[in-house]
């Protein structure tokens, strides 16, 4: 019996690799995090650190045969997906939990109706074939398509990015999953389209009451719609927070540089920061601290031993040694807050503007 | 549509012409209307009987009117008679197409689909012993050379088994127990390539994002291969499906030559050997022609398949 009370979609220790002619690379190693009933939660991170494996191991989507789950648990109302049969998994598949993605110009097939598409979600699990036409007709109308009759006859390339990315959230949504997965919904969008499919999103999300997993790399996204947030570095979660503490205090470096990186109205005049380097091979990630290549905070010690997730130093997950008083070598908070201001890591956007600094004011032109 | 397929149709016209011209050059560059005469009378012809044969076959007609007898009466299915015979062209070949189609079109659509069946079912088990299997077996099927499979199926089946006869042609004696032997050896002869080349369109088909949304959506395994993927494979199998189609006729040919099959294959390679330069012309123009009618099928057959493809 699921407990109304356990978490919805709890995922533990994930670890999902892949067999690659240099060795393995292990894409999502380690990541653990919790959907509770009708949040929204965020995974943040750049190309490359997992993110996008992280959302397709929960449906077990993961490309094979290179690609393989080889530890973890996923919870879902408290079974382990892992547990299930194919057959059982496929049942879970576009029922309980849907997944749009990033393509919406070639997630949808090239040669069937968008109403075929649509009808296929529900008749697949067991929908009656009237009730589904209908359905397909409301949902359709429910995502904002100005001719939902037509576009019921139409063909994915009849329609426009925005239009297909309405389509793929009316497939998803046709079971009433309890879990939506976006991942970067908005990415492959114009700016004034990315804003109209969030806002979307979240009021369906409000009328169905759905959990959202949304994977980006867009923090003004983040500060839009989610409640809380991961932030992903080479397949492991390096900070976990609601997304007010996050925005008001980033703890972990990487955090600290990615904001850094994000145009803000107190920092205007100044030149952006950048993250020097680039995420690490998978194949080889760096032994103990992985991020410790590009850190400006880095000691001898962050290169032997590994961080651990949750330092007593800190009120939240982050895994980094400054928050580690066990950890030798530490640098004090002076030298740090002077290495800050150095980088351009000090001035954080404050909270009232950070939020979507570009999405939001587009949206109300856009409207 | 209709108006693409006219255009198509009239477009086929100038292509035809310039084919039936090439093939005339070609041959008469080759070898000149005299040798030709000089190989069909026989031994040591006199100039008066030489000259008689070229006027009784019209090449003795200025150039302008021997031009219009290769391409504007081809056009209009005036084949002639035979240089070497004298029979009527067009009956033999009326006579003729009824044994080669009957057993290219059985060949081509049981091999077609035998083809597909077996890509989806080495594609579904994609990088398993089942698939390594079928590549491996693909390749043997390839590298066995054309006259084996005649040869080796022909004994085996027909003298062996004793499944049907291995020389003939005839529909009152019962046409399937004639026609089965060459079918199973035109299959089994074709069908490795095919296989291959379909489990690569299948394969390139399965990586696509609009598969991932299926499987997101719960649809099993099968229904995405047989209902997602290979419908859209199916654009680039019509592609090469007509490719194949020259192939078909010429392994005719062989087929028809070994089980005495009185089919059009045998009769085009007479009448190379015989410089029977009526008779290529006329096999010329029909060979063009079944392939333009081929490449004007599959365009349709695209705008079927594909909803993006317009005929316009």
């Amino acid at each position: 019996m699921a407990s109304e009370n356990a978490p919805l979609l709890q995922v533990k220790n994930l670890r999902t690799y892949f067999n690659t002619p240099r060795g393995t690379a292990k894409a999502v190693d380690g990541v653990s995090f919790t959907l509770e009933r009708g949040k929204t939660l965020a995974i943040v991170g750049e190309s490359g650190c997992g993110k996008s494996m992280t959302a397709l191991s929960i449906l077990q989507l993961v490309p094979e045969p290179a690609g393989y789950i080889e530890d973890g648990r996923i919870l879902f109302e408290g079974r382990d997906l892992l547990d299930l049969t194919w057959e059982q998994m496929r049942a879970v598949r576009g029922k309980d939990i849907a997944m749009i993605f990033q393509e919406p110009m070639t997630s949808l097939n090239p040669v069937y109706t968008i109403g075929y598409q649509i009808r296929e979600a529900m008749l697949i699990h067991g929908k009656e074939a009237g009730a589904a036409q209908a359905r397909a007709l409301d949902l359709l109308r429910r995502v904002g398509l100005s001719d939902p009759e037509q576009a019921l006859r139409q063909y994915p390339h009849e329609l426009s990015g925005g239009m297909r990315q309405r389509v793929m959230i009316a497939i998803a949504l046709a079971n009433r999953p309890k879990v939506l997965i976006a991942d970067e919904p908005t990415t492959a969008l114009d700016v004034t389209v990315q804003a109209q499919i969030l806002a979307l999103i979240r009021e369906l999300q409000e009328e169905t009451g759905m959990s959202v997993l949304l994977i980006t790399h867009d923090l003004g996204i983040v500060a839009e719609v989610a409640d809380d947030v991961c932030v992903m570095y080479a397949g492991q979660v390096v900070e976990s927070a609601p997304t007010r503490d996050l925005f008001h205090d980033p703890q972990h470096p990487y955090t600290k540089g990615l904001f850094a990186s994000l145009p803000a109205r107190n920092r205007r005049g100044q030149d952006l920061a950048t993250l020097e380097g680039v995420v690490p091979d998978s194949t080889n990630w760096p032994k103990a601290c992985r991020f410790a290549p590009r850190c400006p905070f880095r000691w001898q010690e962050c290169d032997t031993i590994p961080p651990i997730p949750n330092p007593p130093a800190s009120d939240r997950p982050v895994r980094c040694h400054l928050y580690n008083p066990a950890i030798p070598g530490r640098p004090d908070a002076s030298t740090v807050r002077k290495e800050e201001e150095a980088r351009g890591l000090a001035v954080l956007p404050s909270h009232d503007d950070a939020p979507a600094p570009a999405s939001q004011k587009d949206a109300e032109v856009g409207r | 549509m209709l108006r693409y397929v006219i255009r198509r149709i009239l477009l086929a016209i100038p292509t035809l012409i310039g084919v039936l011209l090439l093939t005339f050059f070609l041959f008469f560059g080759l070898k000149n209307p005299e040798v030709i005469a000089r190989q069909n009378l026989g031994k040591n012809p006199t100039q008066a009987q030489i000259q008689q044969w070229l006027a009784d076959h019209g090449y003795d007609k200025p150039l302008a009117e021997q031009l219009k007898r290769s391409t504007v009466d081809m056009l209009l299915f005036n084949f002639g008679q035979s240089d070497t015979t004298g029979e009527e062209i067009k009956e033999r070949i009326k006579k003729g197409a009824g044994p080669s189609l009957t057993i290219q079109a059985i060949i081509f659509a049981t091999g077609l689909t035998i083809a597909i069946l077996i890509a989806v079912l080495v594609a579904y088990f994609r990088g398993t012993y089942v698939d390594r299997f079928g590549t491996l077996l693909t390749v043997v099927l390839i590298s066995i050379v054309y006259v084996t499979y005649i040869i080796g199926l022909q004994y085996y089946l027909g003298k062996r088994l004793q499944y049907g006869p291995v020389w003939g042609f005839n529909r009152e004696a019962g046409l399937a127990k004639f026609i089965l032997i060459p079918v199973v050896i035109g299959v089994v002869a074709g069908i490795g390539a095919s296989i291959r080349l379909y489990r690569t369109f299948l394969l390139d088909e399965i990586n696509q994002d609009y598969v991932r949304t299926a499987r997101a959506k719960g649809v099993p395994e099968g229904t995405v291969l047989l209902r997602h993927v290979l419908k859209n494979a199916m654009i680039p199998i019509l592609t090469t499906t007509v490719a194949t189609i020259p192939t078909l006729i010429l392994g005719g040919l062989l087929l028809e030559n070994f089980f005495g099959i009185p089919g059009l294959g045998g009769y085009l390679i007479d009448a190379i050997t015989n410089l029977d330069f009526a008779v290529v012309r006329a096999m010329v123009f029909l060979g063009t022609l079944l392939t333009l009618i081929g490449y004007i099928l599959t365009d349709i057959a695209y705008a079927l398949v594909d909803p993006r493809v317009r005929l316009e």
